[in-house]
């Protein structure tokens, strides 16, 4: 099946989030949309798939023009789509999931479970999936999750398929198995849609790149064409791709965190029994999958977890059981992982979102005053020194862009002296320049002498700024490594598998792997954007 | 319905190589809740069952049958019955046991159930007229019995070990002994009884309203509606009941009319609710005053000026189902009912099969769980929750008619009474569950008439404690037994495309 779309222009008001975008993707094509967060390639796809109308423009399938009102008409079309999002029912069967809004019935309405178990299990085993149709889906592994949105589309004989940045939740192994999947699905004839901003895997899967930015199609590259090539393209301007750090000069360790356990409300230990220490001028970077304890960690540091136990101390003084008032007198800087959420009051001006942890002390209070002429005196200077794009200290925060929100955050944690700094999540949805830009902010924060902890689920950011790399499995240690440490190895161990395992595991497979080594080592110049 | 997953094969491995010797780590933690809150009931019943017994005789009068002959062969057919059932359920538990695989949900319930109703017809068949238990003696066994299961509960804690459910069940109906006993006990006369049969199918009957409001917010709330108005539903289908029966002279064109009228009442949540996006509690609340004003203003002007033409419909006499009525014990409790109370046995198996083995129920279910999950696949979510919370509506508005069809026989001023808001507790007690709601209501039933029952014999207790019996039940259910039951996802927020 060939899809065309013609001019397709989508305004949201005054925001045009699609700009007359033109593609075509042929039958057994792998054809990838590539754009940083926000160029709207979601928007593009979301239009495609009858979740949003057009403004202008048309959509055509092996030259006819057809129009989707909602996504239900899509699929009859042959259209599937697997969300950045999945679009499961957690507490519903896979088998469930699956019929829903398709159902196989008997007479009266009553729903005919076997028929469904059978499809699935024919296409669980004519691609390998291994889904077993009566599991629950919330107690499902993501990337198993995936393939269950997958089965979605292959049982309503989808001939195209979207999978919106579908390597965002996965580990990288379970990236692998995705690939070897979308080949597999090419050689059956489906057309893909790829979307993504990993250029790894860009260049790896697809046939063809489109790429988009904000909003336009600014090019068609080939997979062949160099990383730092596409990069430009997607961003608009040269971008570097590696990060400049000289070798860590560590001093004393002075955070230690000992038998760190944490419970949240249904009695289960999200963080069991962690226990590891931050050197002056080392990075720590914890990596894992999302949802390993990694918010829990971090928030019991900080203060905000009631179950945790074990100790915490900075500098000989335990943090536990403090209040977060005194977490952060004690010099401890927090770039929470949802700035929206937690980092910032979205309707606040950016002068009160810089001193939002400080209002109360001098110099920007007196008594019960604040000083307004300090604080925006403040503000102006902090958004000088951390490159803020607005129009003026007095704007919402909640306006800026994800990049300027980011940087207000930084500028806040960082601008007092620091004797600890962690940072959750520091270059979620950012673009290639403000991911830059906090990579090195970071790298001088550790320059300058400051214990730094770094959270991220993203393997690449690990391995760039990490000094020493930490992996969390289940709200457990699975063993602190070097940051030479190979990416095939930080995989494993992500999934669970101890450190020497993981290495003796990788070395075994060397031989039916040819790439698995050598990309390993080369891995320096490589980066995730 | 069975629910035990195995995770995947990798998933597995990777669990075994990081839990390897650390097991008893991976055990979750235990809550004190469960035995602190067993002492402390505990303690309370020491002290009331033992050491404020009296020592008269507290007397329960089993049945009194109708026709001793068929009454009889009704008890024997049914004895047959449930030991042939209860055999069954036992084979068919021990089997699963045996095979190591896991027992199905509805085996140990409907085993429980079938050894219940075993033991009834035993006491039919054995025409046991009436049970006199020496309270005080009663009192410190079951003292005995609820300290032991307490302690045995906190020394579990201290091991680090849950209580295992048993523990709850038993300390909960011996709880229920001890304090019969002792409250009949408590009563003025010399000998003091209470009719056992007449106090469950009192249950039975005062649960119908519960029940149907219930079942309105089950299936409110399963599609991501929150459904305060149930009181309201209740109040104007008891009133519209009233007036149509009335006028046109026939109960059951009062009864649709009920229907129809707890719909309206839902035509309006569902339109401000979901098509203006008005916060669903809000709106519910509001309902509810508006109805209880309206219907408060119409029965004083237009009711009490006459009665006669407006207010004084006929009633829905319980109709015996042949044979079943005739069991001694059972018959009365759940064969003799009105056709409301019919209808409620038929809503509740119609909700349950619809919301979970029909094409409907799925797509209710995923509306209310996850309603974008349900767009992306084609299913129209507003339009679902419309026509659920419509339904809701009737549902709770023939409910409504059993306050002016069956129970008493002329609307008076908020005769609903707060039934609206115990059949949401109901509702959470039972999880969300149409069989869970039922029996929840059937608690809140037993509640309601244990207390009228102990008001006319006398009581130790002031009376206006005895009122205060459902709510607190109510409270306590709802607060300390629902423990993290889950609600479905969606419920109370509204969708908004895109």
């Amino acid at each position: 099946m060939k899809l065309e779309l013609r001019g397709i222009t989508k305004r949201f008001g005054s925001l045009v989030a699609n700009d007359h975008i033109d593609l075509v993707v042929e039958p057994g094509q792998v054809h990838c949309l590539l754009g940083e967060n926000g160029a709207g390639k979601s928007t593009l796809m979301n239009v495609l798939y009858g979740l949003y109308d057009p403004t202008e423009g048309e959509i055509l399938i092996d030259g006819k023009p057809v129009v989707f009102k909602d996504p239900g008409q899509a699929m009859a079309a042959g259209i599937g789509m697997v969300h950045q999002h999945f679009m499961l029912i957690p507490v519903f069967t896979v088998a469930e999931n699956v019929a829903l809004g398709n159902e196989t019935t008997k007479t009266g309405g009553f729903l005919d479970v076997e028929a469904t178990r059978r499809r699935i299990r024919q296409i669980s085993d004519q691609y390998g999936f291994d889904v077993d149709p009566d599991a629950m889906v919330e107690d499902l592994p993501v990337g198993v999750q995936q393939r269950v949105e997958i089965i979605k589309a292959l049982v309503r004989d989808a001939e195209i398929l979207i999978l919106d940045e579908p390597t965002a939740v996965l580990t990288p192994q379970e990236t692998d198995e995705l690939l070897d999947i979308i080949r597999q699905l090419k050689r059956d004839g489906k057309s893909i849609v790829f979307i993504s901003h990993k250029l790894r895997e860009v260049k790896e899967i697809s046939d063809i790149i489109t790429v988009i930015r904000r909003g336009k199609v600014v090019g068609q590259a080939e997979p062949t064409a160099s990383t730092t090539e596409l990069a430009s393209a997607m961003v608009g301007r040269a971008v570097r791709l590696t990060l400049e750090k000289g070798a860590p000069r560590t001093g004393d360790v002075t955070f230690k965190v000992r038998n760190l356990t944490v419970v949240n409300p249904n009695g289960q230990r999200v963080v069991d029994g962690l226990s590891f220490d931050i050197a002056k001028g080392e990075v720590l970077a914890i990596a894992g999958v999302q949802g390993n304890g990694q918010t829990e960690l971090t928030e019991a540091i900080l203060g905000v977890q009631p179950h945790a136990s074990g100790s915490v101390t900075l500098d000989g003084e335990e943090l536990l059981g403090r209040s977060v008032k005194q977490v952060l007198g004690a010099g401890v800087g927090f770039v929470p992982e949802d700035r929206t959420v937690h980092g910032l009051v979205g309707t606040f001006s950016i002068s009160e979102n810089m001193i939002l942890d400080l209002y109360d002390k001098a110099p920007f209070a007196s008594g019960l005053g604040m000083k307004p002429s300090v604080i925006s005196e403040n503000a102006a200077k902090k958004v000088e020194e951390f490159d803020v794009r607005t129009p003026s200290v007095t704007a919402a925060v909640g306006t800026l862009s994800g990049g300027n929100q980011q940087k207000v955050v930084l500028a806040r944690e960082l601008s007092r002296p620091l004797r600890l700094f962690i940072a959750s999540q520091p270059t979620r949805g950012l673009d290639v320049g403000s991911i830059e830009f906090v990579h090195k902010r970071v790298i001088a924060e550790r320059d300058h002498g400051t214990p730094v902890m770094i959270v991220s689920t993203e393997l690449d950011e690990v391995v760039q700024l990490a000094d020493r790399i930490a992996v969390l499995y289940r709200g457990r240690l699975v063993g602190i490594v070097p940051a030479t440490t190979s990416r095939d190895v930080l995989g494993l161990m992500m999934a669970g598998v101890p450190a020497e395992e993981a290495e003796a595991s990788v070395k075994a497979h060397a031989g039916t792997n040819p790439h698995a080594v050598p990309e390993a080592a080369g891995r320096e110049g490589e980066s995730d954007v | 319905m069975s629910a035990t997953i195995q995770p995947p094969a990798s998933q597995r491995d990777a669990d075994a190589a990081l839990s390897k010797g650390d097991a008893k780590a991976a055990s979750e933690l235990v809550s004190w809740k469960a035995g602190i809150g067993l002492g402390l009931l505990a303690v309370l019943g020491t002290v009331l069952f033992g050491l404020l017994a009296n020592d008269k005789l507290a007397g329960f009068r089993i049945a009194e049958a109708r026709d001793p002959n068929a009454s009889t062969v009704a008890a024997w057919v049914t004895l047959a019955v449930a030991l042939a059932a209860s055999a069954y359920l036992a084979y068919l538990w021990a089997a699963r046991r045996r095979q190591g695989g896991p027992v199905d949900r509805w085996i140990p319930a409907a085993a429980l159930a079938a050894v219940v109703v075993l033991g009834l017809a035993a006491l039919g068949v054995a025409r046991l007229e009436k049970v006199a238990a020496p309270s005080m003696a009663v009192g410190w066994i079951c003292s005995a019995v609820l300290l032991a299961l307490a302690g045995y509960a906190i020394f579990l804690t201290t091991q680090r070990r849950p209580a295992p459910r048993w523990v709850g069940g038993v300390f909960a109906v011996v709880f229920l002994v001890g304090f019969l006993v002792w409250i009949v006990a408590g009563g003025r006369d010399s000998e003091p009884s209470i009719s056992l049969g007449g106090l469950l199918a009192g249950s039975v009957t005062l649960a119908v309203p519960l029940v149907f409001g219930s079942l309105s917010g089950v299936l409110c709330e399963r599609v991501g509606v929150v459904n305060i108005a149930i009181e309201g539903q209740l109040l104007l289908g008891a009133f519209s009941a009233a007036v149509v029966a009335t006028v046109t002279g026939n109960v059951y064109f009062g009864l649709i009319s009920a229907g129809v009228a707890g719909a309206l009442v839902s035509l309006v949540l569902a339109v401000v609710s979901i098509k203006y996006l008005v916060n669903q509690i809000i709106v519910g609340v509001v309902l509810n005053v508006l109805i209880s004003g309206l219907t408060s203003f119409l029965f004083s002007t237009l009711l009490t000026a006459d009665p006669e033409h407006l207010n004084k419909p006929g009633r829905l006499d319980p109709v015996d189902i042949p044979f079943l009525a005739d069991i001694p014990v059972i018959g009365p409790i759940l064969f003799h009912q009105s056709l409301v109370g019919y209808l409620m046995y038929a809503a509740v198996i119609v909700v349950y099969v619809g919301l979970f083995h029909t094409k409907w129920g799925l797509r209710v279910r995923a509306v209310g769980e996850h309603p974008q999950a349900a767009d992306t696949v084609g299913i129209n979510v507003n339009r679902t929750r419309f026509r659920n919370v419509l339904m809701g509506g009737a549902i709770a508005g023939i409910g409504g008619s059993f306050f002016t069809l069956v129970s008493v026989d002329a609307f008076s001023k908020d005769m609903s009474g707060g039934r609206g808001y115990i059949a949401l507790a109901a509702l959470i007690f039972g999880r969300w569950n149409p069989i869970g709601a039922f029996l929840a209501a059937l608690l809140f039933g037993f509640a309601d008439n244990l207390q009228s029952i102990i008001t006319i014999i006398g009581s130790p207790v002031p009376s206006q404690f005895m009122a205060m019996l459902p709510y607190a039940l109510t409270v306590i259910a709802v607060a300390g037994l629902v423990g993290r039951s889950r609600p479905p996802a969606a419920s109370g927020i509204p969708y908004v495309k895109g």
